[in-house]
C-alpha cells in the first residue's frame, strides 16, 4: 500500500497521511471500489484457472472421480505435437494479418477521401451509411454474406457477366477462399467505423499547412501525401501497436459462424480450437494450455510493439 | 502515382487534377455506399420473396415473387416472441447497470486528489489487454458462480467495460474543474456532485456509451450458445438466427447445386426464413441508430485518446 501512497505524489496524501486522506474520500471509494472488486472477480480471478494447464484431464474416468494429477508441461508438449493446433495458429495469424493490412489500408484510404469532400451534407451521408454495418451483429452479417457469396448470388452473377468464370465459384465451401472472405467481410463491416479515429486526427491538422502547400504549388495528391498522411502518423502508430497486441485475436465469431466442415482446415482459429477441446472434447487441461499460450504471446507482442514505438520516439500505449 | 514525383507541376495540369478529383472522389464514395447497403437491401428482398422461388437465387434489390409467408410463419412462432423479450429485457437491464456503475467509476477516477486513482486505473486498463481466456472464464461463470442456465448469466458478467469507462472519463476531464470545486466548497459530497452536476452534463457521452452497450448486448449470441444452449426459454433473437444459419449452411453444403436443394424442399425454405429473422433482429438497431448517431462520433474520438 505504501507504493500507492508514493504514486499519489504531491496530493494531499503526503501532508495528511495516506489512510486519513483515504477515509476522507469514502464517497469516491463508494463509487469506485465496487467495480474494482467486480473486475478482480471477473477479469483477474479466472487467471487462477491457468493452473489447469498443468493438470492431466485426459483420463475421463479419473476426471469423473475428481482426480486430475499434475503433469508439468506435458499438455503444452502434446499441443505442439498436434498438426491441428499448429494449423490453428497459422489460421489465426494469417487472418489477423489480412485483417490488419486490409483494415488499416482501407480505412486510411476512406478517411483521406472523406477528408477531401467539401460538401458537409454529402460527407455526413457517407459517414452515416458506412458506420452502419459496425452495429450489425456478426450473425446478421454472416447471414447476409451467405446470400451475397452464394453460388447463385450477386458476386457470382457479376463474375459470370464479366466472363471471368464459367462455373459459379463455391466461395463458402472452399478453404482457399476462406481467409480472404473473412478479410473482405471485416472490411465491409468496419471500414467506416475505423475512419472515425483517422478523421478526428485529420481535423486536428492546422489548415494553414494546406494553404502553405497550395501556395508552394502542391496539387491535391501532393497535399494528401505531404500534409494529411504525416498528420495522422502518430495515430497510425498507436493503432498499430494496439493491433499488434491483438494479433492473436483474429476474431472468433466470424470464423465460427461462416466456417463449416468443408473449410475447417482454414477456419479453425486458436479460439475455436480451445472451444472444441474445452466444451466438446472436455479436455480442460489442453484447452486451458492453448488459451494460456495465446494470452502470453499477446502480452509479449504488446510489450514488444510498445518498446519499438518508444525507440522510434512515438507515443506509446503503456 | 507519377504526379506526386514531379516537384512543381505545370499550372494547367494541376488545375485539371483539382477539378477532376472531386468528381472521381464523389463517384467512389457513392459506389462505396452502394456496396455497403446492397447486402442489407438484398436480404430484405429475399425475406419478402416466395420461399421456393428464392432457391433459384439471383434476387437483387427487389423480391421476384412477393410473399409474406416467411414473416407469417415467424410471427406465428411463440419462441420468437420469447426470444425477442429476452433480447430486449437483457439489453435494457445491462445498459442501465453499465451506465450507473461506469459513470460513477469514471467520475471517481477523474478526480486528481483521489489517492486510489492510479492503482484502480492501472487495474482497469490492464483488463483491456490481458485476458484469462475462454475456459477459465467459463469455469468461473458456470462452475464457481453457478450462473449457467439462468437469466443472470446475461447480466452479471457484462456489467463493466474499461473502454467505455475511459470514454466517459475523458469527457469528464474536459469539463471545467471549477464545477466540482465550487460545489465542494458549498458542502456537497462527491456522490452529490456527480449526480447533480456532472451526470446531467454528461448526457452526450452517456448516450454514446449506452449505444455501445445496448448494441453489444442486443447482438450477443455466444453467451447463449455457451451457457444456455439447452434452455429454450432463455434463447435470444440472435441465437435463434444463429441456429437458422447453421441449418441453411448445412443444407447448402449437403446440396452443392441448387437443383438438389430444389428437390429436397417443398414448403417455405430456410433461406427466406433466415432472411426474415435477420431483418427482424436488425430493425431495432436501424431504429435507434439515426437518433444516437450524432453523439457517438464525438464519443469515439474521445475514446481514442489513450487511457
Amino acid at each position: 500500500m505504501n507504493s500507492i501512497a508514493r504514486e499519489a505524489g504531491n496530493t494531499p496524501a503526503r501532508r495528511k497521511g495516506f489512510w486519513r486522506t483515504l477515509l476522507g474520500q469514502w464517497q469516491l471509494m463508494l463509487m469506485s471500489v465496487p467495480m474494482l472488486l467486480y473486475v478482480l472477480l471477473f477479469n483477474y480471478a479466472p487467471m487462477w484457472g491457468w493452473i489447469n494447464a498443468f493438470r492431466d484431464y485426459s483420463n475421463k474416468r479419473n476426471v469423473a472421480k475428481g482426480i486430475t494429477p499434475w503433469c508439468g508441461l506435458s499438455n503444452f508438449e502434446w499441443l505442439f505435437g498436434r498438426p491441428d493446433f499448429i494449423q490453428s495458429i497459422r489460421n489465426t495469424l494469417a487472418m489477423s494479418v489480412i485483417n490488419l493490412v486490409f483494415g488499416t489500408v482501407s480505412s486510411i484510404l476512406l478517411a483521406v477521401l472523406l477528408n477531401e469532400v467539401r460538401r458537409k451534407s454529402f460527407k455526413r451521408t457517407v459517414q452515416t451509411v458506412t458506420y452502419l454495418p459496425h452495429f450489425l451483429s456478426m450473425v446478421i452479417v454472416v447471414s447476409m454474406a451467405q446470400n451475397i457469396f452464394a453460388s447463385s448470388g450477386p458476386i457470382n452473377g457479376m463474375l459470370a457477366t464479366l466472363g471471368a468464370v464459367k462455373e459459379p465459384v463455391f466461395f463458402l465451401g472452399e478453404g482457399k477462399y476462406f481467409w480472404w472472405l473473412v478479410g473482405v467481410i471485416n472490411v465491409w463491416k468496419e471500414v467506416g467505423w475505423n475512419t472515425i479515429i483517422y478523421i478526428s486526427a485529420m481535423t486536428a491538422i492546422d489548415p494553414s499547412l494546406y494553404e502553405a502547400a497550395a501556395i508552394d504549388g502542391a496539387g491535391r495528391f501532393q497535399r494528401i501525401l505531404h500534409v494529411t498522411l504525416p498528420g495522422i502518423k502518430s495515430t497510425f502508430v498507436i493503432l498499430l501497436i494496439m493491433n499488434i497486441g491483438h494479433l492473436m485475436e483474429a476474431g472468433f465469431e466470424i470464423q465460427y459462424l461462416l466456417g463449416s466442415s468443408l473449410v475447417r482446415d482454414f477456419s479453425t482459429t486458436i479460439d475455436i480450437f480451445v472451444l472444441e477441446y474445452g466444451t466438446e472434447k472436455l479436455n480442460i487441461g489442453v484447452a486451458t494450455a492453448a488459451g494460456m499460450f495465446k494470452s502470453v504471446v499477446a502480452i509479449v507482442l504488446l510489450v514488444g510493439a510498445n518498446l519499438v514505438a518508444k525507440r522510434l520516439g512515438e507515443d506509446t500505449l503503456i | 502515382m507519377s504526379v506526386t514525383a514531379v516537384p512543381s507541376m505545370p499550372k494547367k495540369r494541376r488545375k485539371r487534377q483539382d477539378r477532376v478529383f472531386p468528381v472521381v472522389n464523389a463517384f467512389v464514395l457513392i459506389l462505396l455506399m452502394f456496396i455497403t447497403l446492397y447486402p442489407v437491401v438484398n436480404t430484405v428482398a429475399y425475406s419478402f420473396n416466395d420461399g421456393t422461388d428464392a432457391l433459384r437465387g439471383n434476387i437483387g434489390l427487389w423480391p421476384r415473387v412477393f410473399s409474406l409467408k416467411s414473416y407469417e410463419s415467424i410471427l406465428s412462432d411463440s419462441s420468437v416472441y420469447q426470444a425477442a423479450w429476452i433480447s430486449a429485457s437483457k439489453t435494457v437491464i445491462i445498459t442501465l447497470l453499465n451506465l450507473f456503475w461506469t459513470g460513477m467509476l469514471a467520475f471517481a477516477l477523474s478526480r486528481r486528489e483521489y489517492v486510489l486513482r492510479k492503482f484502480i486505473t492501472t487495474v482497469m486498463v490492464l483488463t483491456m489487454y490481458v485476458n484469462a481466456g475462454l475456459i477459465p472464464n467459463y469455469l468461473l461463470i458456470s462452475k464457481t458462480l453457478n450462473l449457467a442456465k439462468s437469466y443472470w448469466v446475461y447480466i452479471v458478467p457484462t456489467m463493466f467495460s474499461c473502454f467505455n469507462m475511459i470514454v466517459i472519463r475523458t469527457y469528464i476531464a474536459g469539463l471545467p474543474d471549477a464545477l466540482v470545486e465550487s460545489a465542494r466548497i458549498d458542502g456537497a459530497g462527491d456522490i452529490r456532485v456527480y449526480w447533480q452536476i456532472i451526470f446531467p452534463l454528461c448526457t452526450p457521452v452517456l448516450a454514446t456509451v449506452a449505444l455501445f452497450v445496448a448494441v453489444g448486448s442486443w447482438n450477443s449470441w455466444f453467451d447463449t450458445h455457451l451457457y444456455c444452449g439447452g434452455q429454450k426459454m432463455l434463447h435470444s433473437l440472435q441465437y435463434l438466427l444463429k441456429m437458422k444459419l447453421a441449418t441453411t449452411q448445412a443444407s447448402a453444403n449437403a446440396a452443392k447445386t441448387s437443383a438438389d436443394a430444389l428437390k429436397s424442399t417443398t414448403q417455405t425454405t430456410p433461406i427466406t426464413i433466415r432472411c426474415a429473422i435477420t431483418v427482424i433482429s436488425t430493425v431495432p438497431i436501424l431504429v435507434v441508430y439515426p437518433f444516437l448517431q450524432k453523439y457517438f462520433v464525438t464519443g469515439m474520438a474521445l475514446g481514442s485518446v489513450k487511457g
